[in-house]
């Protein structure tokens, strides 16, 4: 629960609510992008940038070579198989 | 950030020379405070994606040159107290309540059993990813009560604020939180008060920090005149922020410094602390695992979004009449184990009847537990050699 997992920002989904389309191996999935947004920029400047993802929320922006050796920590212990499954809303 | 990346920069924080690198300069500054195996300078790591880390890459043989590990109390669902879960039952045991939770908090033990029981015995319970899934279920199900198990540290809490704010502009009345959110540096006061505690140091959580910044830890340096490093999760991460921890002992500085600066900004999210302000505030005590109440380690939802506060809509918990704390299993050792005061396989438990199959303790029950850390790398060892003689 406390992991997060990297993830690109492929579309801008609701602006309204914050929302986006968000992609890390083959697995998509909305996610809220208030924590990662500024106040001077448009969303749609997200767009292909990669964000630490936690419970839905991404909380950071990482740099892509952060999100690489991030996804390859994560996959060594098994975590991203779990994070990947969870993501996916049942 | 625009800094230009190096080009081996993934290979920066995994080339083993680089690791090897750092092992010589910790042993440099171990034999520099005169550290060994008996007499060694105790380092709490207090995140428990630290304490799997450490395990894994078996940094816990640092014993040798003189460092040792204390597991801080760094994951939020080993601390939930009994007490918690059986008031998340009674919430989840009402008519027409579906709770919905984080898987990890599923099996972790209250005094009349866990969730998953509950829901054997016909809980509506349902695992979520995210708060904001918790916030679909209501939107889907208008005739029922969807009540979301919210927990976590400052890492999480935004996250839960965001989904409140979310709910109350949408107008859905049928969502509330019962909320369990916990603060870091609370506890870290208690325990560096505790005249049992003696701990050299601390490597400070990444994630967390990400959320609140350094300064919260200033406390930790200027009143107990501690080194803090923040640092990430690889092994070379980790090693570097020991050695940082170590540089400070031996200049005689107490300071928070930042290893994870690639991440963690000075100020913390601005934009996080805002949502965490907005819905949340201190609450004067909360319970932990192992240590007891604690002040002002807990949040609470603010009064004006009472309506979405599962203690205020059901009575239960500090928004009801409390029961006093359960008492915790007569040879658990939850609470030494969480105050550092003992290691995991000094629990007479420990790998007997409590295992991650069948925990008997909430330190067994999530990966990122250090009873269960310790069982998954170090401790099967210790257990399967203890057994056999
Ligand atoms: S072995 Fe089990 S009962 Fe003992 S301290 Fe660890 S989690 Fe608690």
């Amino acid at each position: 629960m406390c992991l997060g997992i990297p993830v690109q920002i492929k579309s801008i989904t609701d602006p309204d609510k914050m929302l986006a389309l968000a992609e890390v191996k083959g697995v998509r999935r909305e996610i809220n992008v208030t924590l990662v947004s500024e106040p001077a920029e448009p969303l749609e400047a997200l767009i292909g940038r990669w964000v630490l993802l936690h419970v839905g929320f991404a909380v950071s922006r990482i740099d892509e070579d952060e999100a690489r050796i991030t996804l390859e920590l994560l996959a060594e212990t098994g975590a991203v198989e779990e994070e990947l499954a969870a993501m996916v809303p049942q | 950030m625009t800094t230009a990346t190096p080009k081996n920069y993934a290979d920066e924080y995994r080339d083993p020379a680089h690791a090897r690198a750092e092992l010589a300069r910790i042993a440099r500054l171990a034999a520099t405070l005169g550290a060994t195996r008996d007499k060694p300078i105790s380092i709490m790591e207090i995140c428990g994606g630290h304490t799997h880390t450490i395990f894994r890459h078996g940094l816990d043989r640092l014993i040798d040159q003189g460092i040792e590990f204390v597991h801080g109390p760094g994951c939020p669902v080993c601390v939930l107290p009994q007490a918690r879960i059986d008031e998340c039952i009674e919430i989840a045991s009402r008519p027409g309540v579906v709770l919905a939770t984080f898987g990890d908090a599923m099996r972790v033990p209250g005094t009349k059993g866990s969730l998953l029981v509950a829901k054997a015995k016909g809980a509506d319970v349902r695992i979520v990813y995210s708060p904001l899934d918790a916030l679909a279920l209501a939107r889907k199900m208008p005739e029922r009560e969807v009540v979301f198990f919210a927990l976590g540290f400052e890492t999480t809490m935004p996250a839960t604020a965001l989904t409140l704010l979310q709910a109350e502009r949408e107008g859905i009345k049928n969502f509330s939180l019962f909320c369990n959110h916990i603060t870091v540096p609370q506890p870290l006061r208690v325990l560096l008060q505790d005249p049992m505690m003696q701990i050299h140091g601390f490597v400070g959580p990444g994630h967390v920090s990400m959320v609140i910044g350094l300064e919260p830890y200033e406390f930790i340096a200027e009143q107990f005149r501690r080194p803090l490093v923040v640092a990430g999760f690889e092994p070379v991460d980790l090693l570097q922020s020991v050695a940082m921890v170590l540089t400070q002992l031996v200049e005689g500085r107490a300071e928070i410094e930042n290893q994870y600066a690639r991440v963690v900004r000075k100020a913390g999210n601005p934009q996080a602390l805002a949502a965490i302000d907005a819905v949340f505030e201190p609450r004067a005590s909360f319970e932990w695992r192992g240590l007891g109440e604690i002040e002002w380690s807990g949040m609470k939802i603010r009064g004006r979004y009472a309506a979405f506060d599962a203690e205020q809509k059901f009575g239960v918990g500090y928004g009801g009449t409390r029961a006093a704390t359960a008492p915790e299993l007569a040879d658990c050792r939850c609470g030494e184990v969480v105050k550092g005061a003992m290691k995991p396989p000094d629990c007479p438990l420990f790998g007997t009847v409590c295992r991650p199959e069948t925990p008997v303790g909430a330190l067994m029950v999530s990966s990122e537990g250090s009873c269960a850390a310790y069982w998954q790398y170090a401790g099967r060892r210790v257990a399967t050699a203890e057994a056999s003689v």
